[in-house]
């Protein structure tokens, strides 16, 4: 069923009875020919463009919970493509250029709102290093803006300026920066997967990863063995505990990272801003609630909530960038388990093992790079990216 | 989280820095580039216990071995670092 204005207006005179349901849920089948373990945001857009763009629709995405139940469910929402290295910026912008025609070509409504994204800087020396970034993101035909104070002041005149600490100098803005609804691009992918014949199978954790003579053959699961040539793992912050399943030792810690939500109130933040002076950003959500967050608690962690001196650093940070904050109440927050790779750049690779392959490493970026397997970063990224010759080799262990 | 140090007693975690796990053997200076990689990058990073280092940084200074739950937080053991090999 596609969505559109004619069919939501059927369904209003209808009382909402034609409706069905979003993707189906199927039982798993003995063999596919490939799997995607983990039902997040990257393991369900890996499943969606096997079937786009690779014509492969015999797939399986697995999720131990439900989708988007993990960290899909439990970012901060922000898109942006504001990287300096040329191993990272074409490949974060073609993600981002995903991202401007997403809705159209998964026809659900992701919400994507382009408001920007701010990055404030607080000394000469950090206008320095915020120009290098914008003058590299031009050369790679990304939109930046250098901002000075008065123009930052004219775009977001509630910000603590007179800081003594941290005076606002600027900002690096990108424009085509912004949010989206993190639930429905986990809901809009595996829709748009489900319509393409990917299996969409919830509720069924991965235990094992059956492998005999250096390939893999499936995967043990809690509905019983699912047998593939190729698996993909897809399972961002419990990364090592999935590759150990197929005895790979990754260069990872896990580790949590806090998220917050402040009661509603009116519009007073239109944009994304950074703080990274006091590890802090913040937006506004449609609800009204304040959505910010600052650094990892700094321990490992599979726990998916965090600790309060953390929680005390980040109130500190809002309140030094916002001091009218002061006098909010905090409704909520919550912790996600990261991916914290030692070198702080991804793995997209294949492994030691024939047919395994591993999509893991993220840190706290994961969110904004929805991607697409088996693109082809240009040439400079496969230091980060993912070499043909296998730096997985090279960076993880098959003990 | 509180750590029971065992030179200042319980204090809140944020007297102290954390510094990864404990149980990585240094390689001689002479071994493999590979061994050395493994040993600077590869981590076990289980679900449950696990042996890490954590300094306190705001008492006392001494280098700490906390074995802890990753999941639940609770800590099971704090002893001196210098006092690792007498224990084991």
């Amino acid at each position: 069923m596609s969505y559109s204005f004619l069919r939501i207006a059927r369904e209003a005179l209808r009382g909402g009875t034609g409706w069905s349901r979003a993707w189906r849920d199927p039982a798993p089948k003995p063999q596919y020919d490939a799997i995607v373990v983990g039902g997040g945001g990257h393991g369900l857009a890996t499943g969606y463009y096997l079937a786009k763009e690779h014509g492969l629709t015999n797939v399986a995405v697995l999720e131990r919970g439900w989708i988007g139940s993990g960290n899909a469910g439990r970012n901060t929402t922000i898109i942006r493509s504001n990287y300096l290295l040329p191993g990272n910026e074409p490949f974060y912008e073609h993600s981002m250029k995903l991202w401007e025609g997403l809705e159209q070509d998964l026809n659900f409504n992701t919400m994507v709102s382009q408001r920007g994204v701010l990055n404030l800087f607080h000394s000469d020396a950090a206008r320095d290093a915020a120009a290098r970034r914008g003058n590299a993101m031009r050369l790679n035909g990304v939109d930046a803006e250098l901002l000075d104070a008065a123009q930052v002041r004219a775009m977001v005149p509630q910000l603590e300026f007179a800081s003594t600490r941290f005076p606002i100098k600027g900002g690096l803005l990108q424009k085509r920066g912004g949010t989206a609804r993190h639930d429905a691009v986990v809901w809009g992918y595996a829709r748009a997967a489900d319509r393409r014949g990917v299996d969409i199978i919830q509720n069924c954790e991965v235990t094992g990863i059956r492998v005999e003579g250096g390939r893999v053959l499936g995967v043990e699961t809690t509905r019983g063995f699912i047998g593939s040539a190729k698996v993909g793992l897809a399972c961002a912050g419990h990364s090592s505990v999935v590759a150990a399943m197929a005895g790979l030792r990754l260069p990872i810690e896990s580790h949590v990272l806090q998220a917050f939500v402040s009661e509603a109130i009116k519009p007073m933040i239109d944009t994304v801003v950074t703080f990274g002076a006091g590890h802090f950003y913040i937006s506004q959500s449609d609800k009204g609630s304040l959505v910010f967050g600052g650094d990892i608690d700094g321990y490992n962690s599979y726990a998916q909530r965090g600790n309060m001196p953390l929680v005390e650093d980040v109130a500190e940070a809002c309140v030094a960038l916002l001091p009218q904050s002061s006098r909010l109440r905090m409704l909520r927050s919550w912790g996600g388990v990261m991916d914290m790779s030692m070198d702080g750049s991804p793995i997209i690779d294949r492994t030691p093992i024939d047919g395994l392959y591993l999509n893991a490493g993220w840190c706290y970026g994961g969110f904004w790079l929805v991607f697409r397997p088996h693109h082809r970063p240009q040439r400079g990224a496969r230091a980060e990216c993912g070499d043909a010759a296998g730096p997985v080799r090279q960076r993880c262990r098959h003990r | 989280m509180r750590i029971q140090c065992p030179h200042c007693g319980e204090r809140g975690s944020e007297e102290f820095l954390f510094r990864g796990a404990a149980d990585p053997q240094r390689p001689a200076a002479d071994a493999s580039a590979e061994a050395w990689s493994d040993y600077v990058h590869l981590r076990d990073n289980p679900v449950g216990p696990y042996n890490e280092l954590w300094q306190h940084q705001h008492g006392c200074r001494r280098w700490l071995v906390v074995n802890r739950d990753t999941t639940t937080h609770e800590i099971f053991s704090v002893i001196d670092a210098a006092n690792r090999e007498r224990v084991a």
